[in-house]
């Protein structure tokens, strides 16, 4: 029984992993042709992303849009996640549920909102406008992570600072902001590593002046495949990996995934 | 305690006024307002050659009942089915017995899966129609290993996007499960077990129908999930299994239709909505679930 059990485990691992290994293998190889097997070995391809403009271009646009449509979704997100946890109104519960929308919807819902908006108050193909929408849409994420660490932070704390004495700012700078502070960061987190991989809103917003990686690695399909998508692809899986690894390392990832907390076990 | 919570109500101006005004701007004006405009374009005349213009009209939404979009419809809802009842027949077992494993493979999975499901959808098409291609394939392996005679190509396919369909909605619907499961009461498998039932026994008499609430609502959700797909149906897939999404932004973007594109978007909104609604209808399984 605990054969099958691993043995089940392990063939749904290795699909999960299997197209990751074979890009992997296409990203080494020394000719400009995905083979696998890899032929020779050459990192080559990785440093074509950085020297080729084209692709350099997209890299940059996509790390600039990911990191500051990730702060303006945390930027969203707190005020809404403390209000909510403050007041349990109804129209805190609303903010809150807004704010969880764009995630439950098929994005292409939101992404032809967004083009239809862009266009018609003219910031269609800026990147300002990207950067907006990936903010507003990646809203849900940092949300999602600050409400829990406002939860599981001990009431108490904070009445006791009160009874001290403490007025609210005081109380939200030394008791609050430190306590939530790694699950603003990990929304940041991952707020950035989604941002950095949406295409479609990308594309509809902005796609044909401001190109990201994802909307050069799909325009470039259609004229043939290079190793350098397979080398972004890898170098994409490496970030998230890092930083889900990183979270999990400075924060309990079971229980910001929804787990019961370790001591109730 | 009354006192400490009186207090926590009784903030203000800046508490109350302020602290929600600058999100509920944010949201509206850039999320709530355009889906607004897109409900309205989507009653819009369309103009050749210009986009579009005001007017109240039910002609995009009439184009519905027409066979060839009827296709498309029971086409795209057959296929995110299928890959969202396949992959929640993976993930369940799957998430349960991840549930059970030690707290740091449980790590190492969980930040696998979500670096697999927060990969770019054109990534994940990519990464496929490699492992499916035939100069890197899959059939090397099977060459290599004798079963085949040459290289062979298995994309596009409706195998193949089935296939990477599954790929994309099961590190969803594993997080999806991960709560209940990991909160399924120990002592519920363990009672079946002291009765004697084998371990398959009870996940199959106990596990499963005790999560059969949960089981549904997240069928529900990878299918909502997989609907959204939009990049694989056009790399693994031929034209005639592109789904909704794809033909959304084939009349926004290629034919410059935006109000039956708006049309098709309201659609699949409320496709979407009434199934997110079932599943918070249906709630979770309280029993044999704790903390």
């Amino acid at each position: 029984m605990k054969l099958i059990r691993a043995i089940f485990m392990l063939l749904v691992l290795c699909f999960m992993s299997a197209p990751i290994l074979v890009v992997l293998g296409v990203s080494v190889n020394e000719k400009k042709r995905l083979l696998f097997p890899p032929q020779g070995f050459s990192l080559n391809w990785y440093l074509e992303l950085f020297t080729q403009q084209a692709w350099f271009n997209a890299l940059m646009n996509s790390v600039i849009i990911a990191l500051l449509a990730s702060l303006l979704a945390v930027s969203v997100a707190l005020p809404v996640a403390l209000y909510l946890w403050q007041r349990n109104s109804v129209f805190a519960r609303m903010l809150f549920g807004l704010g969880l929308a764009p995630f439950m919807l098929p994005p292409v819902i939101t992404a032809l909102g967004l083009l239809i908006f862009w266009v018609s108050v003219g910031g269609s193909g800026h990147m300002a406008a990207t950067i907006i929408s990936h903010g507003v849409f990646l809203v849900t994420l940092p949300l999602v992570t600050i409400s829990l660490g406002l939860e599981s932070m001990n009431r108490q704390l904070i009445e006791a600072a009160r009874t001290m004495g403490a007025d609210d700012k005081t109380v939200f700078l030394t008791v609050i902001r430190p306590l939530i502070t790694p699950y603003i960061v990990s929304g940041f987190a991952f707020a950035f590593v989604l941002s950095l991989n949406e295409y479609i809103i990308a594309y509809m917003v902005a796609g044909f002046t401001v190109e990201t990686l994802p909307i050069k690695i799909f325009n470039s399909l259609r004229y043939g495949y290079t190793p350098i998508m397979a080398a972004v692809a890898v170098l994409f899986a490496a970030v998230s990996i890092i930083v889900f690894g990183l979270v999990a390392r400075f924060g309990d990832l079971p229980r910001l995934l929804g787990a019961a907390p370790k001591d109730v076990e | 305690m009354t006192d400490a919570k009186m207090s926590r109500h009784d903030q203000g101006f800046a508490g109350r006024v302020l602290l929600p005004a600058y999100p509920t701007v944010m949201l509206g004006l850039f999320f709530l307002i355009p889906l607004l405009i897109m409900l309205s374009v989507s009653f819009f005349h369309r103009v050749e050659g210009a986009f579009y213009e005001p007017a109240f009209e039910f002609s995009n939404y009439a184009r519905f009942v027409d066979p060839f979009f009827i296709k498309i419809m029971g086409f795209s809802i057959g296929l995110s089915l299928s890959a969202a009842l396949i992959a929640v027949m993976i993930a369940f077992p799957f998430t349960y017995l991840l549930t059970r494993s030690g707290r740091s493979l449980q790590i190492v999975a969980l930040v696998f899966l979500l670096a697999v499901l927060s990969l770019s959808e054109v990534i994940i098409g990519f990464s496929w129609s490699t492992l499916l291609s035939r100069t890197a394939g899959i059939s090397n392996l099977f060459v290599a290993l004798g079963l085949m005679e040459r290289t062979a190509a298995y994309y596009p396919s409706l195998p193949a996007l089935v296939i990477g369909l599954v790929y994309l909605s099961f590190p969803y619907t594993v997080l999806v499960l991960y709560p209940s499961l990991s909160r399924l009461d120990p002592e519920l498998s363990e009672a079946a077990r002291m009765m004697g039932a084998s371990p398959a026994k009870t996940f199959f008499t106990v596990v499963v129908p005790v999560m059969r609430r949960t089981i549904m609502s997240t069928i529900i959700l990878a299918f909502v999930f997989t609907l959204g797909a939009y990049i694989l149906p056009q790399t693994l897939g031929k034209p005639p299994h592109w789904t909704l999404s794809v033909h959304i932004t084939d009349q926004a973007i290629f034919e410059a239709n935006l109000p039956f594109a708006a049309a098709m978007a309201i659609l699949l909104l409320l496709v979407s909505l009434v199934m997110v609604a079932i599943t918070l209808l249906m709630g979770n399984d309280s029993k044999g679930a704790k903390g």
